[in-house]
């Protein structure tokens, strides 16, 4: 029972993770309507400034990891920010009419750049994350351990929920935001610009992927250019399966890769762990390719 | 719809004749070179059957590495029942046995694959398709008969120039007839749009499934070819990147355009193995150019078909205008 509640806590704890990186690709999605197949590696780079940023932040701060660790955070979200609305202002936004197939490969090539790219700047070998997240074991007896690392991510995940929901729903960007997800043309003919919108939504996906990199890397410390390769996959069939465009939907995706993949590595075998998540993918594109909470839309002819 | 290749059964034959004549010369041929060349002809045939899935039919897949591991893990295996020594008339005569093995394995996945084409489309499909070809490659790593992760080793070398290249020849004959042909007509049309297609009575699901299934057996004899050369094989050398390495190949070529494709993947090939000295580069310059291409010539380097055909109809006039003069 205790083992299956360590389960439990370990797949909310990566699941929560995953929820971050989905809201990304589903936001984007929601609004450009394609895979922003480079977020993963936004996510990647995310980790990488953690692990730059980290010895410059903590000594400024006096060691603290209370104060530094959500610095090092804000630091890694603000870099991402940057490093989409670049992506998006140099590559997707003068192919925004062309046919989706040509922005989806271009995402493809700004996915190896980054991947190739990294592994020249950082190096190809893993390195070492440092550590940021306070360690306490917070429950302890024969057979359930929780430390406060899972703790950390999944309150960090429900703040960064909470605060996205606010901009979303009770900004007036957020409104923009919705109001071009639902029509491009509509919303830029009541006065919105369409191109701050866009921008604006790729500094949110972007800065939930560095948050969402910053907290992987701590739970899971090894660190290389291509590790975003996976887990912006596993992130993007969260969003698919939770409903593209559908930001409850992301969170929920999230979720039940994550617990299901803790459950698959911890009661079959871990070598299975990256099929998984493109098998739920498969059988809900097959059932439901519209995702759990999405809701259908009818082709017009 | 031309294909830019001309329609002649006699460069077929002469490209297998000629194929033919190379393999008995190849072993004076610095193994280096010679090792370029099989991996040009694999290529090839792996290139030109993917233009058929995501160019002419429109089904942009991201899995072909996947089907090229079917191949090549199931012909590894036939061959490692039925190839007793790798010298002599036996292992040769069994050879198009072996392969075809892994054609038709991979075929069937394809038709697998194919499936899920009816319900889902673009960007979803590349993603499930590129899924698929990652459970092929994690499901391969866990099973003991194919070696696991280990790999599978000790298979014998039989490929040479004369399987490869005729099978080039056969590949690129096949399609190009294939795309000339009313099916090319359907694939186009449910690559241009598939509601009007399907208003005009075109079955767009068979010709889906059609589409993947011949782009799979092909690219699982391109599997079987490369099994039989390496001798050893290994699912990461199947993975994501391999399936890319091929897209990108078809989408240099032109999406619509065999001998644009056939083109970009012999140059695709060698630029790599020519850029060694600044290999750490390769992926970088790789990746950029695709971006660049895609914001400048989204129909590809060699332009659409229309263009590439215009221009070598130039190219010939020019010709025969200096044998005239």
């Amino acid at each position: 029972m205790s083992e299956l509640l360590q389960q439990v806590i370990n797949g909310v704890s990566l699941g929560s993770i995953y929820a971050l990186i989905a809201l990304g690709y589903t936001m984007i999605y929601g609004i450009l309507r394609f895979i922003n197949f480079a977020h993963g590696d936004v996510f990647m780079v995310g980790a990488f400034v953690g692990y730059y940023f980290t010895p410059i932040i903590l000594p400024l701060v006096g060691g603290s990891l209370l104060l530094g660790g959500p610095m090092v955070m804000i630091a890694s979200m603000l870099v991402c920010s940057l490093l989409g609305v670049t992506i998006e202002k140099l590559a997707y936004r003068p192919l925004r009419s062309r046919p989706k197939l040509t922005i989806l490969i271009t995402a493809i090539g700004i996915s190896l750049f980054l991947e190739f790219g990294g592994q020249l700047v950082f190096g190809p070998d893993p390195k070492l994350y440092p550590t940021i997240i306070p360690s306490a074991t917070i429950v302890s007896t024969d057979t359930l351990v929780i430390t406060s690392n899972p703790i950390v991510v999944i309150g960090t995940t429900l703040l960064l929920l909470f605060m996205l929901r606010a901009v979303v729903y009770h900004t007036k960007m957020g409104t923009a935001m919705r109001a071009v997800s639902y029509n491009h043309r509509a919303a830029s003919l009541m006065g919105i610009n369409i191109d701050t919108v866009i921008s604006f939504t790729f500094v949110l996906g972007s800065s939930l992927a560095a948050a969402a990199a910053v907290l992987y890397s701590s739970v899971y410390p090894s660190i290389n250019p291509l590790m975003g390769i996976m887990v912006g996959l596993k992130a993007f069939v969260a969003a698919v399966i939770g409903g593209i465009g559908n930001l409850g939907g992301a969170a929920l995706g999230g979720l039940i890769i994550g617990i299901t993949e803790t459950f698959v590595t911890g009661y079959i075998s871990s070598t299975y762990r990256d099929a998984i998540a493109f098998g739920i993918l498969i059988i809900i594109l097959i059932v439901k390719p519209s995702g759990l909470l999405g809701t259908g839309e009818s082709e017009k002819v | 719809m031309m294909s830019g290749i001309p329609n002649s059964r006699w460069l077929f034959i002469a490209f297998v004749l000629i194929s033919l004549a190379v393999t008995f010369v190849e072993d004076s041929i610095n193994p280096y070179f010679f090792q370029v060349i099989i991996y040009v002809g694999i290529n090839i045939i792996l290139a030109s059957s993917l233009s058929l899935i995501n160019g002419f039919a429109g089904q942009f897949s991201l899995g072909h590495a996947g089907f090229m591991a079917i191949g090549a893990y199931t012909s590894a295996y036939v061959s490692s029942l039925i190839v007793t020594s790798t010298d002599g008339f036996a292992a040769t005569a069994l050879f198009p046995l072996i392969l075809l093995s892994g054609g038709v394995m991979a075929s069937l996945f394809g038709l697998l694959v194919g499936f899920p084409s009816f319900r889902v489309k673009g960007d979803y499909l590349a993603i499930t398709t590129l899924g698929f070809g990652e459970i092929i490659r994690v499901v391969i790593q866990n099973l003991d008969f194919l070696g696991g992760a280990r790999g599978f080793t000790s298979i014998p070398r039989i490929s040479n120039t004369f399987w490869v290249f005729s099978t080039v020849a056969l590949v690129v004959f096949v399609i190009s007839n294939i795309v000339r042909s009313t099916w090319g007509k359907g694939f186009l049309a449910i690559s241009e749009d598939e509601i009007s297609a399907e208003a005009m009575g075109i079955n767009s699901a068979r010709y889906k499934m059609t589409a993947f299934a011949t782009g799979a057996f092909f690219a699982g004899i391109a599997g079987a070819l490369y099994a039989h050369f390496v001798t050893y094989i290994n699912p990461s050398q199947f993975g994501f990147i391999r399936s890319i390495e091929i897209v990108v190949m078809v989408i240099v070529g032109g999406m619509h355009n065999i001998a644009g494709v056939v083109i970009a993947a012999v140059v695709l090939t060698i630029l790599p193995e020519a850029l060694r000295p600044i290999a750490e580069y390769r992926m970088v310059i790789y990746s950029l150019m695709l971006v660049v291409i895609m914001l400048t010539r989204p129909q590809g380097i060699f332009g659409t078909t229309r263009a590439f055909t215009d221009w070598r109809r130039k190219l010939l006039a020019s010709f025969g205008a200096k044998g005239k003069a």
